[in-house]
């Protein structure tokens, strides 16, 4: 459970980047915080796993308080994986790459091994284990990223902007993988501007703007609700603009996925007795 | 872990007459007070040194951002102090270097301080340094903020990884860098690269000579204080040459003060 209570911070600099942020997430939930460039979105996670200590209020991971706790202890039951794969990729090979969180939680020699081809092969970089994670491409260096955090199976898993720099079938793979996290019982929050990635998955949706959250609730009520979303700053998906300018001849307004578009229009012209 | 004494250095965007003055004017009177710091090895000459910078922070009103990058430096200056003194150069020598050091410090800090990269470019060029140098210079400068962010993220990125910076012996410590030091540098290139190609696209280098916009110009203050800078200079080296400055020891013996730093 990661408890969000009337969190302030405040940057050395006196920049208020959160404003009273309060925010439950319970165990094995998918959430999105969405928002505007600025909004506070990353502040906000860097606080899950105690990076950052808030200015006022609290933040509690399992009911313990991340003031009273180290990086390190949080990490092992919060796993932040960064925007950008190349402000983290040191090592030699992709293994040992993947292997660096391991050694410093202190596992075994076996157990790491085992892991890492584990996580290796889940996300489809068993061929590259004795590449160098430099002379990857843009989208494989953001999945060794995310392995080395995966490694470890933290119960609760942050991704920040995990969709930036992947094409769609990338897209397709991470959320699937997202998706089969979610199911094993994680938590899952990612951070994104990636409306379609999100309409696509429907999670619950977080929305923040200028360092407060403005909106909370299913994706299909948040991402449809244009004034929410032009707060933060981002546009509906392309099919919630439909259903918007459709809504007249009798589509419902909360469709924001391909699937259920299909399904309504379906409806709505065997109702009307058109084509089947 | 903070990297906030790099403040120290960043030129902050303000009006005071400081912040106006000429950059060369200003580039000769850092030098003049760089000068003056190397020729006296006398503790309470360089106080001297260092206290008449004092009205400049006043000026510039940049005292707080000074005292952040001598902060920054205190490390450093202790560590000349221990390296002086274990290496048996006297209490009374090893204190002013350590001064000499952060005199040297604070004059150039003062100048980073009040000189925008702009100014600084204009300056190089007007003393005849080649355009790519002086491009280079100002370049440099100017990513000391965005390397700084770098290694901030990346420190994050990696102590979520379960890296403790300050764990361990010290052989140990200074490992625990690697992870930081490898992706800071391997970013410094890939941006270089990038930087490179971006100004290709734009036609860097096509033009022999360059005009600018705005041109330097002294006025009547700035040749006020390149007057000050040589007078300093001069009377440094006057007084170092004809007067005798009482050491801290000898202060100890007149003054009676059982300081007992001989």
């Amino acid at each position: 459970m990661i408890e969000v209570e009337g969190l302030v911070f405040r940057y050395p600099n006196g920049f208020e980047a959160l404003r009273g942020v309060d925010l439950r997430i319970g165990d094995g939930e998918f959430v999105a915080i969405m928002g505007e460039n600025g909004a506070g979105k990353t502040t906000l996670v860097k606080h899950f796993n105690g990076l950052l200590k808030p200015t006022r209020g609290r933040v509690l991971i399992d009911g313990i308080d991340t003031k009273e706790a180290s990086v390190a202890e949080l990490s092992r039951s919060v796993g932040l994986v960064f925007q950008n794969p190349d402000r983290q990729l040191f090592s030699e090979t992709v293994r040992e790459e993947v292997a660096f969180a391991l050694r410093n939680f202190g596992f075994s020699g076996e157990i790491v091994e085992k892991r890492v081809e584990r996580i290796l092969r889940l996300l489809d970089l068993s061929e590259y284990a004795d590449t160098s994670p430099f002379l990857l491409s843009g989208g494989e260096r953001k999945r060794v990223a995310l392995a080395s955090v995966l490694v470890w199976d933290p119960k609760h898993v942050v991704l920040d902007e995990p969709t930036i720099g992947q094409d769609y079938l990338q897209k397709e793979r991470l959320r699937n993988l997202v998706m089969q996290i979610n199911n094993q019982g994680k938590t899952v929050v990612i951070v994104t501007h990636d409306v379609e990635f999100v309409a696509e998955s429907k999670p619950r949706v977080v929305l923040m703007s200028k360092g407060s959250i403005v909106g909370d609730g299913r994706a299909e009520e948040v991402l449809s609700d244009r004034e929410l979303v032009d707060r933060a700053s981002l546009i509906r998906p392309q099919i919630s603009e439909l259903a918007d300018s459709l809504s007249d001849r009798g589509l419902p307004r909360h469709l924001i996925d391909a699937y259920s578009a299909r399904s309504a229009i379906l409806k709505l012209l065997r109702d009307k007795g058109g084509c089947p | 872990m903070s990297l906030s004494f790099l403040e120290g250095l960043k030129f902050a965007k303000m009006d005071t007459p400081l912040h106006r003055a000429d950059p060369r004017a200003k580039f000769l009177m850092a030098l003049s007070f760089f000068a003056s710091s190397l020729i006296f090895a006398n503790a309470l000459a360089l106080l001297a040194l260092l206290a008449l910078q004092i009205p400049l922070l006043a000026i510039g009103r940049i005292s707080r951002r000074w005292l952040k990058s001598l902060r920054g430096g205190a490390f450093l200056a202790i560590l000349i102090f221990l390296m002086n003194f274990l290496t048996g150069q006297g209490a009374s020598f090893s204190i002013a270097m350590s001064i000499r050091f952060v005199c040297l410090l604070s004059s150039f800090s003062i100048f980073f301080l009040t000189t925008s990269p702009d100014d600084l470019g204009l300056a190089l060029e007007r003393c005849r340094i080649p355009y790519t140098i002086s491009f280079i210079f100002t370049t440099a400068v100017r990513l000391v903020p965005t390397m700084a962010l770098d290694a901030q993220e990346i420190i994050d990125a990696q102590r979520s990884r379960g890296l403790e910076l300050e764990r361990g012996r010290f052989l140990r410590r200074v490992r625990n860098y690697i992870p930081i030091l490898v992706p800071l540098i391997v970013c410094a290139i890939r941006r270089s690269l990038e930087m490179a190609e971006a100004l290709e696209s734009r036609a860097f280098g096509a033009s022999e000579r360059r005009t600018s916009l705005v041109t330097l110009k002294m006025g009547p203050w700035d040749y006020i204080l390149v007057a000050l800078s040589i007078a300093l200079l001069a009377s440094s080296i006057h007084i170092s040459r004809s007067i005798q400055m009482p050491s801290l020891e000898a202060l100890d013996r007149i003054f009676g003060l059982g300081w007992r730093i001989a």
